[in-house]
């Protein structure tokens, strides 16, 4: 009981600091330095359509490096932890002689009619993701859900994780050549410049966007099913 | 509209952190921790919303000439991209040693583990 007063206690001071901010906010009714700077240039510097992704990708691109690099540091963690030896003598969790459940007949079927669509809507969202909402981290997320989906169909299923570290670590190595090539052909780290600009709002523009786009969306497609597949498989080892 | 996102996500967070030191059970810790992450995002994206104004996507109805009167703040979007993919990152490490601790001790309650307590 004491407990829940202090927890209560102490949200209620953070309350009151929230209540002061929101009392003190003005919405802003022009543009900040900065983003107005990415509004009016972002265009002839980057050709992207999608002006968050020309932040993501090009002028804060060495940020997005280092997020998708804590990312393959979760996921390896993950499958660390979970793949070491338990200590002997301790029980095994869960029964795995049992055989498990059949998840049903409407779940098998639409799993069967709904992956191919998935993972194609996921490439969709990161080849396209400098002229329209989307980008890499969605897409490979929704390619992801694609082998959630399989796992749910049937909790047995064993994917091949080293096709997965393959994907994962290939796509890595490129995304990193591709930013030292923007050093020495275009103007700096990752800059999407060595490749035409293209026409503003074809596919085939913006640089060397969607090239990295796609490589991010490979890399946290495979990030994430590798997390997926460990969590899966923990349970009956 | 703006102040009505800005409530929901301080309720969020109020919300979030709440569960997180009111509950025994690491799960429902781990989803009161989301709770409270989907929070800050929700004030982050309302911070830099603009009245009046659409989003930062260049197409025909807004173009590059006037983009800067009409488009939002792109960089605080830019921002909860990264949030919420470091915010998966950190559920996925919290499920992970919640599955490691209840190998050990076969339960998901905090308050049985004492080993650091003085």
């Amino acid at each position: 009981m004491i407990k829940k007063f202090v927890a209560l206690l102490l949200l209620a001071g953070l309350g009151l600091m929230f209540v002061g901010l929101l009392l003190g906010f003005t919405p802003d009714q022009v543009l900040n330095t900065t983003a107005s700077y990415y509004a009016d240039h972002s265009v002839e510097d980057t050709g992207a359509a999608n002006i968050v992704t020309a932040v993501i990708v090009t002028y804060r691109g060495l940020d997005t490096l280092g997020e998708v690099t804590v990312l393959f540091l979760t996921a390896t963690i993950v499958s660390l932890i979970l793949t070491q030896p338990r200590p002997s003598g301790t029980p095994i969790i869960g029964v795995a002689e049992k055989k498990a459940l059949s998840s049903g007949e409407l779940l098998q079927t639409g799993t069967r009619l709904l992956v191919p669509l998935v993972l194609l809507f996921g490439v969709y969202v990161f080849v396209n993701g400098h002229l329209t909402p989307g980008g890499g981290f969605q897409g490979g997320a929704i390619l992801a859900s694609a082998l959630l989906l399989l796992l749910l169909s049937d909790p047995t299923k064993r994917f091949n994780h080293r096709l997965i570290s393959r994907v994962e670590s290939i796509s890595g190595i490129l995304y990193v050549v591709i930013g030292v090539l923007g050093l020495v052909l275009a103007g700096g780290f990752l800059d999407n410049r060595i490749l035409p600009l293209g026409a503003f709002g074809t596919l085939f523009s913006a640089g060397a966007i969607p090239v990295i786009y796609t490589l991010i969306g490979l890399k946290v497609g495979a990030e994430f099913s590798s997390m997926m597949v460990t969590l899966s498989e923990s349970r009956d080892r | 509209m703006v102040y009505v996102a800005l409530i929901t996500g301080f309720l969020l967070i109020l919300m979030g952190l709440y569960g997180a030191l009111t509950n025994r059970n690491i799960l429902r810790m781990t989803v009161a921790f989301s709770i409270a992450s989907t929070g800050t995002h929700l004030v982050l994206v309302a911070v830099g919303y603009i009245p009046g104004r659409t989003a930062p996507i260049l197409d025909g109805a807004v173009t590059a000439a006037d983009a800067s009167l009409r488009i939002i703040d792109p960089v605080p979007q830019a921002l909860v991209l990264t949030a919420i993919v470091i915010g998966l990152g950190v559920t996925a490490l919290m499920l992970t040693y919640a599955y490691k601790l209840y190998e050990t001790k076969r339960t998901l309650d905090i308050s049985k583990y004492t080993d650091l307590k003085w």
